[in-house]
């Protein structure tokens, strides 16, 4: 369906909004419980995180990450506009720059976090491994 | 001055608790903005959560430091989402259903904000740092 909407770019931007946001808020209530669940079944946490560091776990992973940076880039600009109106002239450049920076920041992100799922070393190393 | 974006919801006018939600959202989202980047570049991108056992977060949790920093962020998130899925759940439910839905989504938030708050809390001190 968004892929024939022909509207404009402030109404996807919404919708990607509320979509991130519901899925991120969806993650929010397993992260808390599996880190509670680290605190009192430590070895039913840690096969869980077998599972997190599977290739189905990394794409996942993947698709969280770009949810929260989307949300992020997209809820500045949304701060922008609202307590600067001036610039909601500028909305859909605002949103293009959103997603310029979204691939520029996202893309290490993705190449670190799916590396291992392909028998590769992450190529990014902080003296952390 | 138009206060209504093409993005974003109109501040509700009026300064009871919607007008107040309305800012609190955008502050939550400032604290969130850094916190979670943070956040997410340490368990994502410098440390590979594969090596996240519960051994490495007793590690990471050792000392107040840390455990402040994410029960602020979890102060934060548990607030900025639950009123985000309020917002969602008006826009497109209404009369009952919508109460008994925000009702379940506030005790859902006040359950989640406890097991996280006891998690922080309870978590043992390691004895070692992640190697």
């Amino acid at each position: 369906m968004l892929l024939r909407y022909r509207g404009s770019e402030g109404m996807l931007a919404w919708a990607f909004h509320r979509i991130s946001g519901v899925a991120i808020w969806a993650f929010i209530l397993l992260h808390v419980l599996d880190i509670w669940l680290a605190n009192v079944n430590p070895p039913l946490y840690n096969e869980l995180l077998a599972f997190y560091g599977s290739l189905v776990g990394r794409l996942l992973e993947t698709t969280l990450g770009a949810a929260v940076l989307y949300h992020a880039l997209n809820g500045a600009r949304i701060i922008i506009m609202d307590f600067w109106p001036a610039t909601t002239r500028h909305h859909k450049q605002l949103w293009y720059g959103v997603w310029v920076v979204f691939v520029v920041i996202g893309l290490p992100f993705v190449i670190q976090i799916m590396a291992p799922a392909f028998g590769m070393e992450p190529p990014f190393r902080f003296g952390a491994s | 001055m138009s206060m209504s974006t093409r993005s974003s919801k109109a501040r509700p006018q009026g300064g009871g608790w919607d007008t107040a939600v309305w800012y609190l959202m955008r502050l939550s989202a400032l604290g969130l903005f850094v916190l979670v980047i943070a956040h997410f570049t340490i368990v994502h991108l410098i440390y590979d959560p594969a090596i996240q056992t519960s051994d490495w977060i007793a590690a990471r949790w050792s000392g107040a430091a840390w455990r402040t920093v994410d029960w602020m962020m979890l102060t934060l998130v548990v607030f900025h989402a639950f009123m985000g899925m309020r917002t969602v759940v008006q826009d497109y439910t209404k009369g009952g259903l919508r109460t008994f839905l925000i009702m379940a989504l506030y005790l859902l938030a006040i359950f989640l904000f406890a097991m996280g708050t006891m998690a922080l809390v309870s978590f043992p001190e390691a004895v070692k740092v992640p190697s």
